[in-house]
């Protein structure tokens, strides 16, 4: 045992490529899975990491062991269909400015199996799929070769370490599209249906793929479950910082001296990942704000600096943990052409299934580019936060309208004379000095 | 039940119904676009946004979508409050931003749901100032237009398409504001209900490209409620006229029957009514200079000097024509118009439904089944709106699932994700593959004859007092089995037969499996070749072949035809004779026919649209249709030409001659109550067919005469032919039009029924006839199995919605979509005969000469020894009878195209 205090990067060096399975035994690797199948009934290991306090890593921050109590578990032998259950990892992680996943599955790929594993075994489901962003070949390659070494090694397929329980896992490369991530968009997908999101009720967890219960995880949600299993609740408890549980993979972009990730624990106050880790402004730029959690949450400015990195206290502040991966806002960075860029991405993403989204994000879009193109009117800018309110939480099909609104509603708060000088002024507002 | 409150009045509702499907039956306005009350909801358009309060003290609310809202007990909502309003008056605004506002040009205007809900929701000012998004449009066939522009993205068009009516072929494309509902590319659509997308679609997409082509608007046309005459079902429809012109067809709503839905046969067949061969004047031996009283003084006489006039009436025409007819000839020379095999069949179906003591559905009905066996029909082709309900049917398996996941059955994609887990069992037994194929459990392909063992078979299984046939295979004993085991066990299971495979074994054994069927609410139907086939069975009269006997034998000598073909039931010689042999031959039809060229009379009859009549449709339902618009002398009504040839008749009018049928034959008693006879007023004045918008009443003619004409007087009806009145409340079965203040297209018919998809208020329109009493006997002719004959063939006429039926092939787009002439060939076969697709085949009468020349089509699915012939019209008139024939390779080198001999 090494390293802690840094379960899901304990493997991960930068002076290696990535995590063998030798590599990831060595460490415990499979211990925890050993444990769960010998040890643990089902419904144990959903309340162990029920207890463990383990939020879903994906952005919305669901708790985990509760999640997979909603799942019916059915009788076990009897053949009703709704013995049929399923596993999906959400490896989509088309979030710009989120890179975190990536990194867990290039690098360590058998943490992920083995979390998966659990997982199945926690809701006796027999297949897993793996839904990966198209782009991540890398992921693929090594998350293929991994899962042939687990099934070579008997943590994968028939009686898996010589117990009852089976397991397939397939992975299936995403055709593209950022509402592919979103839940029930991806079991769509998944389905070889047009990636639109499903009504929720149901949930996923009662009618999910092919309609039968699935559970779907963030990548690094799932990593955290061995580590769980294999040392405990009361550990995973301790990492945490503040009220909050486990550690976090955390990153920066932006104008920072060291952009990258960091696994810290949850409740890190922000000003020590920005300013300890990625070593605070590069030289020349101030920091003006930040998107805490990717694209899709609500701006923060300096004065939030001291707020602890979990879900409960920068949802406080007005913003979202998100997935923790923050983008940087520098003060020689025009905020207005930061949201038109954002927004331009969740308008080319935006599904096309609910009205506010399909033609509110369009509109927007037009409306920043009028605006920084100096044909923006004073109205416009009441007409963007009518655009902020149609399109707000439960308004639309999914969320991703509403996450594509968080920027735009914050800038508009702590940015607007910006948006304004290019109305009156016609000019940026760096440019007029 | 649960209280729920709206803007602070009470309600009543259905706990876990739709919020929405609620506030509409409520009548309030509550403005919509994805949801429809046949397909549920999937919350996709955010139209129906509502405000809903968590407790009695919330005061601000939060937004809901109503129609994915479960009504609860103690529920609070708001429509009118200021954030839900402005939600909607802004989601249309966005609705708008590419819409290209071309109302005035558009066939959607003055019936556009859009625009109606744009004006319910008050979006009256643009703020988009960009440029708009713009598609292609694309060719999609004879039937309908496509203008993509208009599109705001409700994917009605495709749920209805792709889910409920179970085409493929019209699906979504692209993403973001670039979604795009079309073809993968241009071409015919192919779905059979295509035609629903023109009501389905609330804007100016889908429209009817057959009412393009001389196009008004609904507030210029003239309606009357009516009744399809293209199949056996009787689909409620609403014809629309203008200067004299049968204009289009819309759906009329019967929660019985069609409910939302026709077929394309059904919406664009109506064609034949603006032909150019209609008969419009009275013609004496092929001369036009008979006057209409010459004619009566004729007919008359005729009856008064003849030798003896026979009458041979039509399952097209309508019980008071046909009752008309047998009074005038007497009931002794009164023949139904049916060759022997069609006559057999119909009074055997006539016999099951009217002895045997099992319930006959209506279509709702039929969709509550929860396991379906079809005994050798191709349904989709011989009843079409049938097959549709049958789709429905098919998911009755899912929604039990649902249920016990908690899942509301107006969930629509959450209760269809469940259909890959299980299914409701569909059986179908046929000649081959048929269009309803994708929904059955299992498929069984044969000759009639073992079609029909299978089904002694199944009735054997399920209760051993029944015949069972000897000699089965091990395949079809099993599937017998399997087949009788879902049967079993369900609780309302259907069983459908019909005549197209022209079998009475067929039917028998259908009767059998229902009989033998232990549930209490099993259900038996048949699908009967035409509009009024049921109504001729109740009246009853004799055979065609003993009309003939009767010419021929010198018993009579004239002969009087009503809109009857005689040339679609009989061999041409045979006919031939028979009409030379006729001293007189009164013919009376709406279209020119060959039984028509050889009268010495000739008599111009109204069509459906243009008089009134009752037909009884394959449930046994009494149903009335009314005069779209008045005929111009010296066409008439059938009946009245019959009755004015009646010299002491007391029928002065058509309800006189209601009554008198319903007085003269027991089982058509109710007939008389099917609708509001000539005398019902409704708040002191007619019913007018014209809505109050009718324009330019007074100019329409001004180019012939400056006067404005006095509207025709409408006698026979509780119509007028003004817009003087109202229509709002009056009887269902003489709603002319569905409108209602601030609905004005279709969809306003939320507010004239008993629940949303439920009844009409005041009841569906049409009276049973036949309700379930008696028991049959067993039936125990079991035939022998079908063994394929070295060298000889047995054609198997395949019915298809374009181009069996008569009528709506006398218009072109239907013309345009009848399938080539072709024969089909089990592959096996093909191959003994060495021919490969595409290749022709002589086909010949044993012994005979060729009647025709056709190129083949190989078809894995139909049994050997069979030729497959699709029964479309004229052209495979000569070979459309089940008869044995050899077949013969013609040389590649010979022209390649079909002929047919006669
Ligand atoms: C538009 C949109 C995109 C999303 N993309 C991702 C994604 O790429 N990866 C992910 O794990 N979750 C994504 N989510 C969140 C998922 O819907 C879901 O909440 C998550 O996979 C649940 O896993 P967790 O509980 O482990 O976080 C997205 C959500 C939305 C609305
Ligand atoms: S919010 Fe956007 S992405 Fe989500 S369902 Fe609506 S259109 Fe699709
Ligand atoms: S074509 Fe019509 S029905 Fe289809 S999505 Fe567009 S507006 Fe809706
Ligand atoms: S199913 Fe029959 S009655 Fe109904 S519309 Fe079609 S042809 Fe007419
Ligand atoms: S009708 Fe409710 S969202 Fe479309």
């Amino acid at each position: 045992m090494e390293n802690l205090d840094k379960p899901l990067t304990r493997n991960i060096r930068p002076d290696r490529g990535f995590a063998t399975l030798a590599d990831y035994e060595n460490t415990g690797g499979y211990q925890g899975l050993r444990k769960a199948v010998t040890e643990l009934q089902p419904k144990e290991v959903q309340q162990w990491v029920k207890d463990s306090g383990l939020r879903g890593r994906g952005g919305a921050g669901f708790g985990t062991g509760l999640k997979w109590s909603l799942v019916p578990m059915g009788d076990a032998d009897s053949d009703n269909p709704h013995q049929i259950r399923y596993v999906i990892v959400n490896a989509d992680e088309m979030e710009p400015g989120t890179f975190k996943d990536r990194l867990l599955m290039e690098k360590d790929p058998h943490q992920l199996i083995e979390g998966i594993i659990i997982t199945a075994y926690a809701v006796q489901s027999h297949i897993a799929y793996i839904f990966l962003r198209g782009e991540y070949h890398l992921s693929a390659r090594r998350l293929e070769t991994a899962l042939q070494e687990a099934r070579a090694k008997g943590y994968l397929g028939e009686h898996i370490l010589n117990s009852e329980f089976n397991l397939e896992i397939h992975l299936h490369t995403s055709a593209g599209r950022y509402i592919c991530g979103e839940e029930t968009a991806l079991i769509n997908a998944l389905e070889g249906k047009r990636a639109n999101p499903r009504a929720k009720p149901p949930h996923p967890v009662v009618s999910g793929l092919w309609g039968r219960p699935t559970v779907i995880n963030n990548v690094e949600t799932l990593c955290n479950v061995p580590h769980i299993i294999n040392y405990g609740v009361q550990w995973y408890k301790e990492l945490g910082l503040s009220a909050a549980t486990g550690t976090k993979l955390f990153g920066a972009s932006g104008r920072v001296k060291r952009p990258g990730l960091w696994e810290l624990p949850m409740g890190t106050p922000i000003r020590d990942i920005l300013e300890e880790h990625a070593g605070g402004m590069q030289d020349g730029y101030k920091l003006r704000g930040f998107l805490p959690g990717g694209a899709s949450t609500d701006f923060l400015l300096p004065e939030h600096l001291d707020v602890a990195a979990d879900f409960d206290a920068v949802a406080k502040v007005g913003s979202r943990l998100g997935t923790g991966t923050m983008i940087i806002l520098d003060d020689k960075t025009c905020p207005v052409q930061m949201v038109l860029n954002l927004e331009e991405f969740f308008a080319q993403e935006s599904c096309g299934w609910c009205t506010p989204c399909r033609d509110g994000l369009p509109w927007t879009v037009t409306l920043l580019r009028d605006i920084i193109k100096g044909r923006g009117r004073m109205e416009d800018l009441d007409t963007l936060a009518g655009l902020v309110r149609m399109m707000g939480p439960g308004n639309t099909f999914c969320a991703l309208a509403p996450g594509a609104m968080e920027p735009l509603q914050s800038a508009l708060k702590y940015f607007r004379e910006d948006f304004e000088r290019y109305i009156v002024g016609n000019k940026t507002l760096l440019e007029a000095g | 039940m649960a209280t729920i409150e709206i803007d602070g009045k009470h309600y009543e509702a259905q706990d876990g119904q739709s919020l929405l499907a609620v506030c509409l039956s409520f009548g309030l306005n509550l403005p919509y676009f994805c949801w429809h009350p046949a397909m549920g909801s999937v919350g996709a358009c955010r139209q129906c946004a509502v405000l809903q309060y968590q407790n009695p003290e919330d005061k601000r609310g939060r937004l809901v979508m109503a129609c994915m809202t479960p009504v609860a007990d103690a529920m609070r909502i708001s429509i009118e409050a200021v954030p839900a309003s402005q939600f909607r008056r802004e989601n249309i605004e966005l609705l708008m931003i590419n819409h290209p506002h071309d109302c005035p040009v558009c066939e959607e205007g003055g019936e556009c749901h859009l625009q109606d809900m744009t004006e319910m929701s008050g979006h009256t000012f643009r703020r988009y100032r960009g440029q708009k998004r713009t598609h292609a449009n694309q060719y999609l066939g004879p039937f309908i237009n496509h203008e993509m522009n208009r599109c705001i993205a409700c994917y009605r068009c495709v749920r209805f398409y792709d889910d409920y009516a179970g085409g493929n072929d019209l699906q979504v494309f692209g993403m973001h504001n670039n979604v795009y509902f079309g073809r993968f590319e241009e071409g015919a659509l192919e779905n059979e209900f295509s035609g629903n997308l023109v009501e389905v679609c609330p804007t100016g997409v889908f429209t009817d490209r057959t009412f393009s082509a001389h196009y008004a608007r609904k507030w210029d046309l003239q309606t009357a409620p009516s009744v399809c005459i293209h199949c056996g079902l009787g689909c409620n429809t609403a014809p629309g006229e203008r200067y004299g012109q049968l204009r289009r067809i819309i759906n009329r709503y019967n929660g019985e029957v069609n409910g939302y839905f026709l077929c394309d046969r059904g919406r664009f067949g109506y064609g034949f009514v603006n032909s150019p061969e209609r008969i419009r004047e009275p013609l004496l031996d092929g001369r036009s200079e008979i006057t209409p009283q010459a004619a009566v003084n004729y007919l008359d006489n005729l009856c008064q000097t003849a030798k003896g006039v026979i009458g041979i009436g039509s399952p097209r025409a309508s019980l008071e024509a046909n009752f008309a007819l047998r009074t005038l000839v007497g009931e002794e020379n009164f023949f139904l118009g049916l060759n022997d095999i069609e006559h057999t069949l119909l009074s055997t179906i006539f016999n099951i439904l009217r002895n045997c003591g099992i319930h006959t559905p209506s279509l709702r009905e039929i969709e509550q089944a929860d396991a379906v066996l079809i005994m050798g029909e191709d349904v989709t082709h011989t009843a079409p709106r049938l097959a549709l309900s049958l789709r429905q049917s098919a998911r009755n398996a899912t929604f039990d699932l649902a249920r016990s996941l908690k899942i509301a059955p107006w969930q629509d994609a959450a209760v269809r994700e469940l259909k890959t887990q299980i299914k409701t069992p569909i059986f179908i037994a046929s000649v081959c593959a048929t269009r309803l194929d994708d929904i059955a459990t299992d498929t069984f392909h044969g000759s009639p004859e073992d079609i029909a063992r299978l089904g002694f078979a199944i009735a054997h299984r399920l209760d051993d007092q029944a015949p069972a046939p000897e000699l089965m295979s091990d395949a079809e004993n099993s599937l017998a089995t399997a087949i009788a085991a879902e049967l079993k066990q369900a609780k309302c299971p259907l069983i459908v037969s019909g005549t197209s495979c022209a079998s009475i074994a067929v039917i028998q054994s259908a009767y059998n499996i229902a009989k033998a069927l232990p549930s209490k609410d099993k259900q038996l139907t048949f699908t009967v070749p035409e509009c009024n086939s049921l109504g001729l069975a109740i009246m009853g009269g004799g055979r065609l072949r003993q009309a003939f006997e009767r010419i021929n034998e010198g018993v009579a000598d004239s002969v009087i035809v009503l809109e009857n073909d005689l040339y679609r039931r009989a061999h041409s010689q045979t006919v031939d004779l028979f009409l030379q042999s006729a001293a007189h031959v009164v013919v009376m039809d709406s279209l020119r026919n060959k039984t028509a060229e050889q009268s010495e009379l000739l008599l111009p009859t109204a069509t459906f649209a243009e008089s009134e009549g009752t037909l009884v449709n394959n449930e046994g339902r009494a149903q009335r249709y009314f005069p779209v618009y008045a005929v111009s002398e010296p066409v008439r009504g059938s009946w009245q030409w019959l009755t004015s040839a009646m010299e002491d008749s007391e029928w002065r009018h058509h309800d006189d001659l209601t009554a008198a049928c319903a007085q003269a034959f027991p089982d058509l008693a109710a007939i008389a109550q099917v609708a509001p006879g000539a005398a019902y007023r409704f708040k002191g004045s007619k019913i007018p067919r014209q809505p109050e918008r009718y324009s330019g009443r007074a100019a329409m003619f001004a180019n012939i005469n400056v006067r404005e004409p006095a509207p025709p007087q409408d006698l026979e009806t509780p119509f007028s032919f003004s817009m003087e009145g109202v229509t709002a409340q009056v009887p269902p079965a003489l709603l002319p039009v569905i409108r209602a203040p601030g609905w004005n297209s279709n969809q306003a018919v939320n507010q004239f029924e008993e629940g949303v998809e439920g009844h009409l208020r005041g009841g569906d329109p049409g009276m049973r006839l036949i309700e379930a009493s008696g028991n049959l006997a067993w039936f125990n002719d079991i035939p022998s199995a079908f063994k394929a004959e070295e060298g000889q063939w047995r054609i198997m006429p395949l019915p298809h919605i374009f181009g069996s039926e008569e009528l709506s092939l006398h218009s072109a787009p239907i013309a345009e979509r009848r399938p080539a002439p072709k024969i089909l060939l089990n592959p096996l076969d093909a191959q003994a005969l060495g021919v490969v697709n595409g290749d022709r085949l002589e086909i010949s009468r044993s012994m005979e000469t060729a009647i025709a020349t056709l190129p083949v089509q190989i078809e894995t699915t139909l049994p050997r020894g069979l030729l497959g012939v699709p029964a479309i019209l004229p052209e495979n008139q000569q070979i459309n009878n089940p008869e044995r024939v050899t077949l013969k390779k013609v040389a590649a080198e010979a022209e390649n195209k079909p002929e047919i001999f006669l």
